[in-house]
């Protein structure tokens, strides 16, 4: 920062990029939830072999999906726009997993479209094998890119300076399988909350084992974290960072039992629903395990925040040193603070309009 | 190391960026129209209650979804690459270039995307006037999103509203001049009716098809007159509004101009060359056709004016390829003529009542179905080789623009796009030409009753529903 700078452009210079990350963070981790549940229905492909349950796995999210992934994309033009430092250093240090990433979101987002209009079974087979596959790689890969940004990315000039597999690791590969899981768990709460009968049963049996899997990796993934970069350590282990980081494991244990309860009330709700056809005034409750997963994510997000703040490229360079010039900020700014607010509604009438649950071979008019 | 027989990442990257980008662009060139000609149809619907328009309304959104589907899934890599590719260029045009895509995704991306699903699957849910809402908001949000990011390109090709400061980087000092460059009114104005036109000819080959099998069709006949209607008012006006964005370009960037017209020496009375060939060893174009004056009277407006030549320029900054450059002008132009004389043509049968009956113009109008995707191509190459040696016009090379990438990882990148392109894109259009095997019948509408989960009608809507609805 210019030492010449007055007292008031200080403060503008300390404050735009603080917003901007939190701006930032949030359309990353809307694109985590968002997306994340709609990987998850492909990722349970697998265990859901017949064409009905795929239809109806598909049809919940089908007018929805374009929305999700475009936070995905609002967070590579937000990182151009406001961190372009970051943007230049983190994309070509995850070059592999990147473009692999992109690929598999090619395969999915078209697989989307053409199963439902393949002319036979074996031609939807294949967009099926695509939908799925493609979720696999998309979670995958970006577990692999928070793995690596974590683990730090070398920048020397204001240019990557690593190689093209710096981001293969053993940490790398575990946080993109961790990813995996916890997009599954995503999707399996997401079938619980808009589907019913033998699908709503067999997801919520996956949503028990998926959730003791994905707190596993979080535990793991929470304890390896710390002793990935020395400031992480110091950051964690000293106070006051040890005081703010103690309810976080506490917080995790009473979401995981309210999780497994909310599962467990969701069954007795449909088991008592099938005997009195009139019993739907707790359905909205059939959503309360997705919530308690995102919450979970919400703290491992935060923990991340936590271990990276103040870099947006660790270990070297911060928020402030990444930021765009102000005058950028403030542009794109004034838009971003009128135009959220009106994408976060007209998104949320489109879920409210799409909601309620999804049947196969019903509704015809 | 014995590798030097193999491109350099620069030229693989920059093929990459060809390639993927290419692609991308000839689903929105098609869907830009597309999504409008939707919004007129089911307009046309509401007002004239007439069911030919609800047909052709659902008949075109089942092309729309796929095609719109296949243009956001390349354009989330275009979004990408800029990092991963050109990073050097992400950090030095950053502060200018990336507001101007920020408020492409806030303004445009989350409009199409929210309203999809609205406009594929909502009519039963929401109603005429909300949908037809739905619809026209698509529309618009296609013309935002080419509004944004044609004005980043132009700024690319003619910068403006901007300092550079110690870093080499590029800093924005007036937002009205950084968006409304110099050449941005004359590329989007052009740009966009290049995808109207586009759409016109694809529509317009599907019912010339058609017609050949069946001209009682009544579907089949107006999407045809609508096509040729569109054909014969826009595509002259192409024209014009070409000639306008050419001189443009011969006051911003003379050295392209130069190389469209192949001429190397500054000169008055500059002939056109039709056909030839720009020898860069030689630094002369072996001329095969000619008019003379005429380069001239186009670009002055005046039969003695002076052109410049390629040899006004030094060497390192003319355009690298001037004869791609010079053959996808003559490309695009040849095209666009003959968009213009199929349009004036159709008015000609029109008024002599003869336009569903002249077999011969439609198997013409057939064989034109893919001249706007063509012609658009061969512009977009004229204008972005032409831009060449520079990704910002005279101030950044494309040679310093480039990321520290290892040539391997570029190459596996670049064959892993041309595989999974061929793949995707490759089935996605063989079933677009299956969709278009169709003739539009009536009530277009609803799934066929022969598969009762399958959603063959446009949308996999009919399966889902309100919970409670109808219990």
């Amino acid at each position: 920062m210019p030492a010449t700078a007055t007292e008031g452009e200080h403060v503008v210079e300390f404050y735009l990029p603080l917003i901007w990350a939190i701006l930032i963070a949030t359309a990353v981790f809307l694109y985590v939830c968002m997306d994340g549940f709609d990987l998850g229905l492909g990722i349970l492909f697998p265990w859901f072999r017949h064409k009905d349950d795929r239809d109806v796995m598909v049809n919940s999210v089908a007018p929805m999906w374009d929305g999700n992934e475009t936070w995905l994309v609002l967070g590579g033009a937000g990182l151009f726009a406001v961190f372009p430092l970051a943007y230049a250093t983190i994309f070509p240090a995850l070059y592999m997993p990147l473009i692999l990433m992109l690929l598999a979101l090619i395969f999915r987002g078209v697989s989307f479209e053409m199963r439902f209009k393949a002319h036979n079974e074996r031609a939807q087979t294949w967009w099926d094998r695509a939908f799925c596959w493609g979720s696999y790689v998309a979670g995958f890969c970006q577990g692999i890119c928070l793995g690596a940004l974590v683990q730090g990315i070398r920048v020397e000039n204001r240019a990557y300076a690593g190689g093209w597999w710096d981001w293969l690791t053993p940490f790398s590969l575990l946080t993109g399988v961790a990813l995996v899981v916890g997009y599954a768990l995503l999707g399996a709460c997401w079938l619980i909350w808009r589907t019913e009968g033998p699908l709503a049963a067999r997801a919520r049996h996956m949503a028990r084992r998926l959730g003791v899997a994905t707190l596993g990796f979080i535990v793991v993934v929470s304890m390896i974290m710390p002793f990935q970069q020395s400031a992480f350590a110091a950051r964690w282990f000293t106070l006051p960072w040890l005081a703010l980081a103690a309810p976080v494991p506490i917080l995790v244990a009473l979401f995981t039992w309210r999780f497994f309860r909310a599962i467990d009330f969701t069954e007795t709700r449909e088991a008592q629903a099938a005997h009195d056809p009139t019993g739907r005034s707790f359905r909205w409750r059939d959503g309360a395990p997705f919530l308690y997963v995102l919450g979970w994510f919400f703290l491992s997000y935060t923990g991340l925040g936590i271990s990276l703040w103040p870099n947006i490229v660790p270990p070297s360079i911060s928020i402030w040193q990444a930021a765009a010039s102000p005058a950028s900020q403030l542009f794109l700014l004034v838009g971003a603070s009128v135009l959220i607010p009106i994408i976060l509604t007209y998104t949320a009438y489109v879920y409210w309009l799409f909601r309620g649950k999804v049947r196969v071979g019903e509704g015809y008019h | 190391m014995g590798w030097d027989f193999l491109p350099s990442a620069l030229d693989l990257a920059r093929f990459q960026f060809a390639f993927t980008i290419a692609f991308h662009f000839l689903f929105p060139a098609f869907t830009i129209g597309l999504a409008s000609f939707l919004a007129v149809l089911e307009g046309l619907w509401l007002w004239t209650k007439r069911d030919v328009y609800l047909d052709l309304f659902r008949y075109w959104l089942k092309v729309f979804a796929i095609a719109f589907a296949m243009g956001v899934v390349s354009g989330v890599v275009m979004s990408y690459q800029i990092g991963t590719n050109w990073s050097v260029f992400a950090d030095r045009t950053g502060n200018v270039l990336g507001p101007v895509m920020g408020y492409e995704v806030l303004t445009a991306f989350f409009l199409e995307a929210g309203f999809l699903g609205i406009m594929l699957f909502g009519l039963q849910r929401v109603g005429k006037g909300l949908h037809f809402t739905a619809t026209c908001l698509v529309a618009v949000g296609t013309l935002i999103s080419a509004f944004w990011i044609l004005s980043a390109n132009s700024w690319m090709q003619t910068p403006g509203g901007f300092s550079i400061d110690a870093d080499g980087r590029f800093m924005p000092e007036d937002w009205w001049a950084i968006v409304f460059n110099a050449s941005f009114p004359y590329r989007f104005v052009h740009t966009v009716t290049a995808a109207y036109l586009t759409t016109a000819f694809i529509v317009g080959a599907v019912g010339a098809w058609h017609l050949l099998y069946d001209r009682r069709n009544e579907r089949t006949r107006t999407m045809f007159s609508m096509a040729m209607w569109m054909a014969a008012i826009v595509a002259p006006i192409q024209i014009l509004i070409g000639d306008a964005h050419g001189l443009n370009t011969l006051e911003h960037q003379p050295q392209k101009v130069a190389a469209m017209e192949g001429h190397w020496e500054r000169q008055r009375g500059a002939p056109l060359i039709i056909l030839g060939h720009p020898d860069m060893e030689r630094e002369e174009t072996r001329v095969w056709l000619e008019i003379p004056k005429a380069s001239a009277l186009i670009l002055t407006h005046e039969l003695d004016g002076e052109t410049p030549g390629l040899k006004d320029f030094p060497a390192n900054e003319r355009p690298t390829n001037v004869p791609l450059v010079f053959w996808a002008f003559r490309v695009m132009v040849g095209l666009g003529s003959a968009m213009a004389a199929v349009g004036v043509v159709s008015l000609l049968l029109r008024w002599r009542g003869r336009l569903y009956d002249s077999r011969w113009f439609h198997r013409i109008a057939l064989l034109m179905g893919p001249s706007g995707l063509i012609a658009v191509t061969a512009g977009w190459i004229t204008t972005e080789a032409g831009r060449q040696p520079f990704t910002v016009y005279g101030l950044l090379r494309t040679a310093d623009s480039v990321a520290p990438l290892a040539a391997p990882a570029v190459g596996a990148s670049l064959l892993a796009f041309i595989v999974v392109y061929f793949i995707v894109f490759g089935a996605g259009i063989w079933f677009l030409f299956r969709l278009f095997g169709h003739a539009p019948y009536p009530a277009e509408s609803g799934p066929r009753q022969d598969e009762p989960i399958r959603t063959s009608g446009i949308t996999p809507a009919p399966g889902i529903r309100h919970a409670g609805h109808g219990d």
